[in-house]
């Protein structure tokens, strides 16, 4: 479904993404661990087109993105869930489920998203930053769901939240996978990765490290924290 | 007693300009993020376009109310394509050179064909004479521009809270490149949206003709306090534009009664206040600073 091979970005003279190569397969959850400043967020910057990439290869769903701008992007159907959630605080809720146009085959219905998250139905008339961070999260998440993109691109979820909210939302990726959804996850939380995700690669210093899968990741898990310094 | 409503009255239907001239400002700089210094020359024009069309063509205030704002809303819009969109990806400074050449350039060449004396153009029929308020007597034409001046803050309100444009306007105005990553096409919107501004523009100047003087520099000497206005509001924010507008309209006219040698600086005193109080203006977020 998405295939990047060699990429490279950078800002002026630093360079931050040096040859990455990876590739999510449809119906897979992948994560991309790293520190922070290792290029995770750039990669995905690359990937919706709010990034120039320098050398290299995205494609997605059998098209070259290189020359498509960032809404043609988006209407492929790539959902961004931005690192700071992207809530607007001049949209209300409601708003936030209606902004986006529809992508994909399949996108959930408004019903399905007020029974999936009744927190947003009960808060649907309020400021979108009016919301907790867990509930801007959810939205953030709602949000993309209701286009049916294909590929739901998280940058780094559960950053900063109670673990009654990070266990939600692992169950709703863990959902989207059951209906043969497909997701690119951000985490430096390994432990939650390991508990959602196929395969992980790991990044540093704009390279892809390695890739894991959840037994490695499981087993390292203590020297993978070290190495992250969480 | 009398002479203070009738001075906040005053302070009112000037107020309904500096909201329509700020409006206009707000939602280019929220779209763009083109601070649009040529706005007063763009009110100018509306003046003149009414002027001109009465003089050379016969066609009366009421059909010029129509014609003048939608004429210049297409010249905005080319503008915008040929000049204006290159801004994006240029220092600010670009921005100021641009907009604040355009308007000399405007302003010289009005001036250069048509001198720098006031044209005469007298209030339409209908709006002649005066009404009855029942404290005073008030011009039947003041009475109309403020309440045309509400209309069309309450209408552009209207648009921009309840219609899907409207919510595509506040989610690029507050995050463009976001609203761009959800599947917008955001540069669709940002041309119609200039020459929503500059209509605007044009739109307060027709309603300007016929009670202030119209003459070159009438936008340059207005749109100084719009700045201020814009401000005061809050940069990026619609609903600051128009209270602060009405506000400052009020300001001035209090500020000509009681301290009359201070009038025209009362209005800067009150951003530097209101700045220090809330750097980001009564009703701006911090967002669209950064």
């Amino acid at each position: 479904m998405l295939r990047i091979e060699s990429l490279s970005a950078g800002y002026g003279e630093a360079q931050v993404l040096r040859d990455v190569s990876l590739h999510v397969a449809e119906g897979e959850v992948v994560t991309l661990v790293g520190r922070n400043g290792a290029g995770k967020s750039t990669l995905l910057r690359c990937l919706m087109g709010l990034h120039t990439q320098q050398r290299g290869l995205v494609e997605f769903l059998g098209r070259d993105l290189a020359r498509l701008p960032t809404y043609r992007r988006a209407r492929l159907g790539l959902g961004w869930v931005p690192d700071d959630r992207g809530i607007f605080a001049s949209l209300s809720v409601a708003e936030h489920l209606t902004l986006a146009p529809p992508v994909g085959p399949d996108p959930w219905s408004l019903r399905r998203v007020y029974d999936t998250f009744p927190v947003l139905a009960e808060r649907r008339r309020f400021p979108g930053t009016r919301l907790s961070g867990g509930e801007q999260q959810m939205l953030a998440m709602a949000r993309v769901l209701r286009t049916g993109a294909q590929l739901l691109v998280c940058d780094e979820p559960t950053e900063g939240l109670a673990p009654v909210v990070v266990r939600r939302i692992g169950e709703i990726i863990r959902e989207v996978k059951a209906h043969g959804g497909t997701v690119l996850l951000v985490e430096q939380n390994v432990h939650f990765a390991a508990t959602v995700a196929d395969r992980h690669y790991l990044l540093a210093e704009g390279r892809i490290a390695e890739t894991l899968d959840n037994a490695e990741v499981r087993e390292r898990e203590s020297e993978l924290l070290a190495y992250l310094g969480i | 007693m009398v002479d203070v409503t009738q001075q906040l009255f005053n302070g009112l239907v000037g107020g309904g300009f500096l909201a329509m001239l700020a409006l206009g400002l707000a939602v280019i700089f929220g779209m763009l993020r083109v601070v649009n210094f040529a706005h007063g020359a763009f009110y100018m024009l509306g003046a003149f376009g009414a002027y001109l069309l009465l003089t050379e063509a016969g066609v009366n205030f009421w059909l010029a109310l129509l014609i003048v704002p939608v004429g210049l809303a297409v010249v905005g819009m080319v503008l915008e394509r040929a000049f204006v969109h290159r801004l994006t990806r240029l220092d600010p400074l670009y921005n100021f050179l641009l907009t604040f050449g355009l308007a000399l350039i405007l302003q010289d060449a009005v001036k250069s064909q048509y001198g720098t004396q006031s044209k005469p153009y007298s209030r339409p029929a209908l709006l002649d004479g005066s009404l009855n308020l029942g404290l005073f007597e008030y011009p039947r034409y003041q009475v109309f521009v403020l309440v045309f001046a509400l209309v069309v803050c309450v209408a552009v309100w209207l648009v921009l809270a309840r219609t899907r444009v409207g919510m595509i306007i506040r989610a690029a105005t507050e995050r463009p490149e976001l609203t761009r990553a959800l599947g917008i096409d955001v540069g669709r919107w940002v041309t119609p949206v200039f020459g929503f501004g500059i209509g605007l523009a044009g739109l307060a100047g027709v309603l300007a003709a016929p009670m202030r003087a119209v003459h070159p520099a009438m936008g340059a000497d207005l749109i100084i306090t719009v700045f201020a206005v814009v401000v005061i509001g809050g940069l990026g924010s619609i609903f600051g534009a128009v209270v602060a507008g009405f506000a400052i309209g009020m300001v001035q006219a209090l500020g000509n009664l009681y301290v009359p040698a201070a009038s025209q600086i009362l209005v800067f005193i009150l951003m530097a206040v209101v700045l220090l109080w809330r750097p980001t203006g009564l009703f701006g977020r911090e967002e669209v600073l950064t």
